[in-house]
């Protein structure tokens, strides 16, 4: 009996992605639920501008590839024209928290029926490690080789805490992916932003605490460990929104 | 017994796996180079593989495949 193996709406392509970095396990996540779900032959993908910008590679399903940032912006022409697809959109924090921040806040604000993976390692992966606007403070980077100065940078942008006071959105989450059990924990809610979208309920993101060993200047399993000591104190894990739980203690 | 495939050729060497495994099954292979030129991983005691399924649930190139014996 087979345990494990590769799903199938992942291609055989080998990912570009640095060795350790935790790109690839969301990218299976997000085919392992397209497989269970059944919605390969009706299912666009979205790739963004970032690391993840080859993602058009790794999908069996259609693949559209956005402007810098306009993956939610084009995702809502095609959920518009065509409502029978599943569209889902697969960005990086350079991509969604920097320059996309406008298309983000105002399809969750217009709620639309999409699925938004979210990528957030806390730098710039693909140009080299320079400071993202999800940065910590004091966090080392290419462009802040002090740490990050909040009195001159300002503070890192949350994006979860920050679409949760919408009225839009139906379904916000933060997971991370660097254990087993958590993994796991975030393929349930891949999985169930999916279904939000099946089901017609409207926009669903999860926020994917992710690793960047090589910007990061860590081993893979240190940048692991970096995520459980530094990033989850300051990005909470959990779910921030979810308006049909809500309805459904409102009726009890 | 069960059973552990891998593509090699895919393997990055990051040792995510070999970390996560329970039972101290894998490794990196130090004499080996695969065509990326890292050290791919390789069941050093497959014996005591119980297909738990954790190397394969972490590796990021999603290179194993996990075979549950009788």
């Amino acid at each position: 009996m087979i345990v494990f193996k590769k799903p199938h709406a992942l291609s055989d392509v080998p990912l570009h992605y640095c060795p350790g970095c935790t790109h690839g396990i969301v990218h299976r996540l997000v085919a392992e639920v397209i497989d269970e779900l059944g919605i390969e032959g009706k299912t666009v993908g979205i790739a963004p501008v970032g690391c993840s910008v080859m993602a058009y590679n790794y999908f069996e399903c259609d693949m559209i590839e956005a402007a810098h940032g306009r993956a939610p912006a084009v995702a809502t022409g095609v959920k518009r024209a065509n409502p029978d697809n599943i569209v889902f959109t697969y960005q990086g924090d350079g991509d969604l928290a920097s320059i996309g921040t406008a298309e983000t806040v105002h399809s969750a604000a217009r709620n639309e029926n999409i699925t938004v993976i979210f990528i957030n390692n806390a730098i710039y992966g693909m140009t080299g490690g320079q400071m993202a606007p999800t940065s910590l403070p004091g966090q080392v980077t290419q462009t802040s080789p002090y740490g990050r100065d909040v009195n001159l940078c300002g503070y890192p942008v949350k994006i979860c805490e920050m679409l949760s006071e919408l009225d839009g959105p139906e379904y916000l989450e933060r997971v991370t992916v660097n254990s087993v059990k958590q993994i796991k924990n975030a393929k349930r809610a891949i999985k169930k932003a999916f279904q939000n979208q099946i089901d017609g309920k409207g926009f669903s993101l999860v926020e994917v605490i992710s690793s960047c060993p090589t910007n990061w200047g860590m081993t893979p399993q240190a940048a692991l460990k970096w995520i459980d000591e530094k990033m989850i104190p300051y990005y909470p894990l959990g779910v921030y929104k979810d308006r049909s739980a809500e309805k459904k203690e409102d009726k009890q | 017994m069960n059973k552990l495939t891998f593509r090699t050729d895919n393997c990055k060497g990051c040792g995510l796996c070999v970390d996560v495994c329970p039972k101290k099954v894998l490794a990196l292979a130090e004499d080996v180079i695969n065509k990326k030129g890292h050290h791919p991983v390789t069941a050093v005691h497959p014996e005591l593989c119980i297909a738990c399924a954790f190397c394969a649930t972490m590796c990021p190139d999603c290179i194993i495949e996990v075979e549950k014996g009788e």
